[in-house]
């Protein structure tokens, strides 16, 4: 015996996605979705919060807008696009997850991620650490001073900030200036061996971006724009992602 | 930073070799970072990433995950989920990643990315993986016999004396 089908009832209520579509090129293709489930058989993000991407989109196709933008799946789910390279018809799935993180209240956004956006939106060096310039200058001075003096092969070694012309703009994660120094050093040496004119800046140094993950578009961008704006201050011609 | 790595050592300013690890044959495999390769610059930079790790710890010594490249599992380190706070979801997604890495049977996994390696290093003692992981610049440096000996907080005790800097 078939059961009884179940009738929808109203006129269609949605519109988150609506709104993600007209964000998106091609609408992100949004509308296309073939139900194969290519998304969720290779995301693992797949089963945490009874949740998965094939069951995400339905869900927004389905106008289910308030359990869409109220679970915290969205902030498990990495945004890491596997999905996107898996799915036939290229849906960008987690465009529709940083909408939902984005129409979160602010204040309600996962703590971790509120604090450091707002440690980078402190001071010019937009470290999620909250390290002010003056603080990265010292330890990279330090740790320079200590290795030249240490190891002779590298007594003309430079970790310069702020040298205007250089090549390269290279930016740091703060988590070797602020807790393990030493792991600088690596990449300084093999700057130094290939003779690279390198940077830092002492303005947006700092590689990381919390408020992207945040979803906070406004002070995303205001920690791009300083670390772009440092680069072209300092005429270099290259801006180089740390490893 | 990979392709420039490629570069330097296809141009001879970077020496390498694997000398080092002719005897000791200590396995490696890599972690493609999501951002760099599947969302930005595609197979190419997976390509050069490959061609530095197989210089500096001999193409025998590394074994590829499956998948990798550009089809490669997120680790579950990305996306900010590291400061999330779900903590417990976050090892669970990561299991997937603890298990590719195992069935490759290596020692480290090279992470070039610092979600990556700060997610991979959690999952390794969660999970005890007994696997290392390591920036590419510690090996980058330990191939051309630069690495002191303060440089090695990421290396296991197999490499904690192998052609130390100024020893």
């Amino acid at each position: 015996m078939a059961e009884e089908a179940i009738k929808l009832g109203g006129k269609r209520k949605s519109i988150f996605i609506d709104k993600v579509k007209k964000l998106l090129p091609e609408g992100g293709n949004l509308n296309l979705c073939l139900t194969c489930g290519a998304c969720s058989s290779g995301c693992p993000a797949t089963g945490l919060e009874n949740m998965d991407p094939r069951k995400f989109l339905r869900m927004a196709a389905l106008g289910l807008d308030e359990e869409l933008t109220s679970t915290p799946w969205i902030w498990m789910c990495t945004m890491c696009y596997r999905c996107v390279y898996a799915c036939p018809m290229k849906i960008d799935i987690p465009a529709l997850v940083y909408a939902a993180r984005a129409s979160w209240p602010r204040e309600k956004r996962p703590k971790g991620l509120v604090g450091s956006c707002d440690m980078a939106l402190r001071n010019m060096s937009r470290s999620a650490m909250g390290t002010p310039p003056e603080d990265f200058a010292f330890v990279v001075g330090d740790v320079l001073e200590e290795y030249r003096e240490a190891q002779p092969e590298f007594k003309d070694m430079k970790a310069p900030i702020d040298k205007k012309g250089a090549h390269f703009f290279l930016n740091q994660n703060s988590r070797e200036p602020v807790t393990e120094p030493d792991e600088m050093v690596p990449l300084w040496k093999i700057l130094h061996i290939v003779g690279a004119d390198w940077t830092y800046g002492s303005k947006g140094w700092a590689a990381e971006n919390y408020c992207m993950f945040l979803a906070d578009d406004d002070s995303w961008k205001k920690i791009v724009e300083t670390s772009i704006k440092a680069a072209k201050e300092l005429e270099c011609k290259v801006f180089l992602n740390t490893e | 930073m990979y392709q420039y790595y490629a570069k330097w050592i296809r141009e001879g300013k970077l020496k390498v070799n694997s000398d080092w690890n002719k005897d000791l044959k200590i396995k490696f495999t890599v972690q493609d970072p999501c951002q760099i390769v599947r969302k930005s610059y595609g197979d190419v930079v997976a390509d050069d990433l490959r061609y530095v790790v197989k210089s500096i710890v001999g193409e025998e010594n590394f074994i590829d995950m499956t998948p990798n490249k550009s089809n490669n599992y997120c680790c579950g380190g990305g996306g900010g989920a590291l400061q999330a706070g779900y903590k417990e979801q976050r090892l669970q997604y990561g299991l997937v990643k603890d298990k590719q890495i195992k069935a490759t049977g290596a020692d480290y996994c090279i992470a070039a990315c610092h979600n990556c390696h700060s997610q991979i290093h959690e999952l390794s003692k969660y999970y005890k993986g007994n696997y290392s992981v390591v920036h590419l610049w510690t090996l980058l440096c330990l191939s051309l016999g630069i690495l002191g000996e303060n440089e090695r907080a990421y290396l296991g005790d197999d490499l904690r004396e192998v052609a130390v800097y100024g020893a």
